[in-house]
C-alpha cells in the first residue's frame, strides 16, 4: 500500500511575519522557511504506518518553488522513501494544489493521502478536502488517531466539543490535527541518507493542470493593533477595575 | 443573487454559529436561504425559521445526513448549488470539513474564514494567524465562503421564514459514522461564551488546571480554555485550545492565567472585549494585548481573586 503525503514550505512558525510596505503581501525575503508543522505530523504518521507494516512506500510531494526540494529532503529524512516536486513560481492556491495532487494520485495510485489540516501561512484549511472531492474519495479531516486494517481506515477526528470516529473506504484522504503524533527529530545520518533518495520534478504543464489563481489579493495589511492596557498592582485593584471601569463582572 | 447558508445543528438545536453566518450572507446582498440537512431535525428547522433575514429554510431529511458526514453533506449542497450565487457556512468543524469539497466540485475557489464583507465578491480574511489581514476578490461565478463567527454579529430571531422540503441525495457510502465522544460539561461552550478563563503551561499539571482554573470559571460563569502548550502537555483535551489552530474566540471577558501569549494564542483571542492576564513574568507577550495585567504568582493570585469576587 502506497501513501502519498503533501508537504508545504512556509515561513517558520517562530518568525514574526511583517507586512510589506506596498501592502502586496508579507515579507518572505531572507526569512527562515520550514515545513508546515501539520505536514510534519502527516509525514510522521505515514512513516509510522510503514514501520507498522501497513504501508509499503511513502511518497512526499511538494508544490512550489525550487527550494521546496529542501522541504522534501526533510520529509525523506523523517522517512519518506522518495519525493516529487511540482515546480512552479506561480502563486499556488488550494484548488490548484489539489488538482496537481490529483494528477499525481492518478499516476501513483496511493491508497491513502495524508496532508496537514491547514498551512500556517494562508490558514485556508482546504486542500485535503478539495483533493478528496476531486478523487471522489472518502475523507477524514482533523485526525487525532489513524488505524488501517482490512481495507478500511478508522480515523478519530477532533471536532467541536469532542471526538468523532469514522470508518473510511479506501482510497481515503486524511488531514492531520496536532495531537495525532509527535514528529521525530531528524538525525544527521538520516539527513545524509535522504540526500541520496529519488526526487522527481514535474511542471504543472507536464501534469496538464491550469494553476491560475482564482482569488485575487487586493491588499494585505497589518491588523488593527490592540494597545496594551494598564498593569494593576494587586488582585483587589483588578476586581475593582473589572467591576467599575470595564463593567464586565 | 441568492445566498445559501449551511446551518450548523445537532438535529435538535440550531447552533449559534449559524446566526453569524447568516449575518455575513445578508451582507453579501440578495435573499438568504438556510439549509438544514439532517435526520429528524424538526426542532432545528423550527429554530431556523425564526432567524431574522432568512427568506426560506430548505429542509432535507435522511438517515445518512444525521452525522453530517463531509461526503454526503457536500453532495447535498451540490444538489442545490446551481440556484445560488453564494454558499456560506460557519467556520466550524463541520463547515470547514464540508465546504472545500463543494468548492472543488464546482471548480471554484473557497474563501476561508472571512471576517468582513467588503462587497458581494470581496472579503477580508486573516492570514498568518491573524498577523496580517488580506483583502481578496473571488473571481469565480459561485462564491464559496466559510465565516469566522467572531467577525460578525449574530442575526436576530423573530423571523418567520417559509420551509421547503428538498429531496435528499443518495448515500455516497464512502465513509460511515462509528462513534462520538462528547466532552460533557455544564459550562458554556467555548465558541459562544460571554466569558472565558484560559490556562497555560504555567499551571504545571492537569490537576492544577482543574484546581485553579475551574473554580474561577465557575465563579464567572465562564467557559474553559487553554493554550496549545497546555494541550500539548496533556493538561486538557484539544477542544479547549484557543488559538490559530484551535478555536477563535471573542468573549466579553477573557482571563489568561499562566499563558505567556505566543502569537498563535493571541491570534485566537485578541478580539475579546476585555482581556485580563495573570502571569509571573512581567515580560510575557500576553501583557501587550491585555487591558488589565497582573504580574503575580497565579497560585496565590487566582485564589485571592476568587475570594475578592465572592465579597
Amino acid at each position: 500500500m502506497k501513501i502519498l503525503v503533501a508537504v508545504k514550505r512556509v515561513i517558520d512558525y517562530n518568525v514574526k511575519v511583517r507586512v510589506k510596505s506596498d501592502n502586496s503581501g508579507v515579507e518572505t525575503a531572507n526569512v527562515k522557511m520550514s515545513m508546515n508543522p501539520f505536514d510534519e505530523i502527516a509525514i510522521e504518521e505515514a512513516v509510522r504506518l510503514k514501520e507498522a507494516g501497513v504501508a509499503t512506500e511513502v511518497i512526499a510531494v511538494s508544490c512550489g518553488v525550487t527550494q521546496c526540494q529542501e522541504t522534501l529532503r526533510t520529509a525523506m529524512a523523517i522517512g519518506a522513501d522518495r519525493g516529487i516536486l511540482v515546480e512552479t513560481d506561480a502563486d499556488l492556491q488550494p484548488l490548484a494544489v489539489a488538482k496537481l495532487l490529483k494528477a499525481l494520485v492518478d499516476k501513483e495510485q496511493p491508497s491513502i493521502v495524508i496532508l496537514g489540516k491547514q498551512a500556517i501561512d494562508d490558514d485556508s484549511n482546504q486542500t485535503g478536502q478539495m483533493l478528496a472531492a476531486l478523487m471522489n474519495a472518502s475523507q477524514a479531516t482533523f485526525a487525532s488517531k489513524v488505524q488501517v486494517a482490512d481495507g478500511k481506515a478508522t480515523v478519530t477526528r477532533e471536532v467541536d466539543g469532542g471526538l468523532e470516529t469514522l470508518a473510511l473506504n479506501l482510497p481515503a484522504v486524511i488531514t492531520t490535527d496536532l495531537r495525532l503524533n509527535e514528529p521525530r527529530y531528524v538525525t544527521l545520518p538520516n539527513i545524509m541518507k535522504a540526500k541520496k533518495k529519488q526526487l522527481d520534478t514535474f511542471k504543472p504543464e507536464d501534469l496538464g493542470v491550469d494553476v491560475a489563481p482564482r482569488l485575487k489579493t487586493i491588499k494585505v495589511e497589518e491588523p488593527p493593533k490592540r494597545s496594551a492596557g494598564v498593569m494593576v498592582p494587586d488582585v483587589k485593584t483588578l476586581v475593582e477595575k473589572l467591576k467599575n471601569e470595564a463593567k464586565v463582572i | 443573487m441568492t445566498s445559501l447558508v449551511i446551518a450548523e445543528h445537532d438535529n435538535q438545536s440550531l447552533k449559534a454559529a449559524t446566526l453569524n453566518a447568516v449575518t455575513a450572507a445578508v451582507a453579501c446582498g440578495g435573499d438568504v436561504h438556510l439549509l438544514v440537512a439532517g435526520h429528524q431535525a424538526s426542532s432545528a428547522v423550527e429554530a431556523a425559521k425564526q432567524v431574522a433575514g432568512v427568506a426560506k429554510v430548505i429542509h432535507v431529511d435522511a438517515p445518512h445526513l444525521e452525522n453530517q458526514l463531509g461526503e454526503n453533506l457536500a453532495e447535498q449542497v451540490l444538489a442545490l448549488a446551481s440556484n445560488y450565487s453564494h454558499i456560506l457556512a460557519p467556520a466550524t468543524a463541520v463547515g470547514k470539513n464540508t465546504l472545500p469539497r463543494v468548492a472543488a466540485k464546482l471548480d471554484v475557489a473557497q474563501v476561508s474564514e472571512i471576517t468582513k464583507v467588503i462587497s458581494a465578491d470581496t472579503f477580508e480574511r486573516p492570514i498568518y494567524a491573524g498577523n496580517a489581514i488580506a483583502t481578496v476578490q473571488a473571481t469565480d461565478a459561485t462564491k464559496v465562503i466559510t465565516v469566522r463567527t467572531t467577525g460578525f454579529d449574530a442575526a436576530a430571531t423573530g423571523g418567520s421564514a417559509a420551509v421547503e422540503t428538498a429531496p435528499a441525495i443518495p448515500d455516497t457510502g464512502k465513509s460511515s459514522f462509528a462513534g462520538r465522544e462528547v466532552s460533557k460539561s455544564d459550562r458554556p461552550e467555548l465558541a459562544t461564551a460571554k466569558a472565558i478563563v484560559s490556562g497555560g503551561r504555567g499551571l504545571g499539571s492537569s490537576e492544577q488546571y482543574h484546581a485553579i482554573i475551574e473554580p474561577l470559571a465557575d465563579k464567572l460563569g465562564a467557559a474553559l480554555g487553554a493554550s496549545r502548550a497546555a494541550v500539548d502537555a496533556g493538561y486538557v483535551p484539544n477542544d479547549y485550545q484557543v488559538g490559530q489552530t484551535g478555536k477563535i474566540v471573542a468573549p466579553q471577558l477573557y482571563v489568561a492565567v499562566g499563558i505567556s501569549g505566543a502569537i498563535q494564542h493571541l491570534a485566537g483571542m485578541k478580539d475579546s472585549k476585555v482581556i485580563v492576564a495573570i502571569n509571573k513574568d512581567p515580560e510575557a507577550p500576553i501583557f501587550s494585548v491585555a487591558d488589565y495585567g497582573l504580574v503575580a504568582d497565579l497560585f496565590t493570585a487566582v485564589p485571592e481573586l476568587l475570594t475578592e469576587l465572592s465579597k
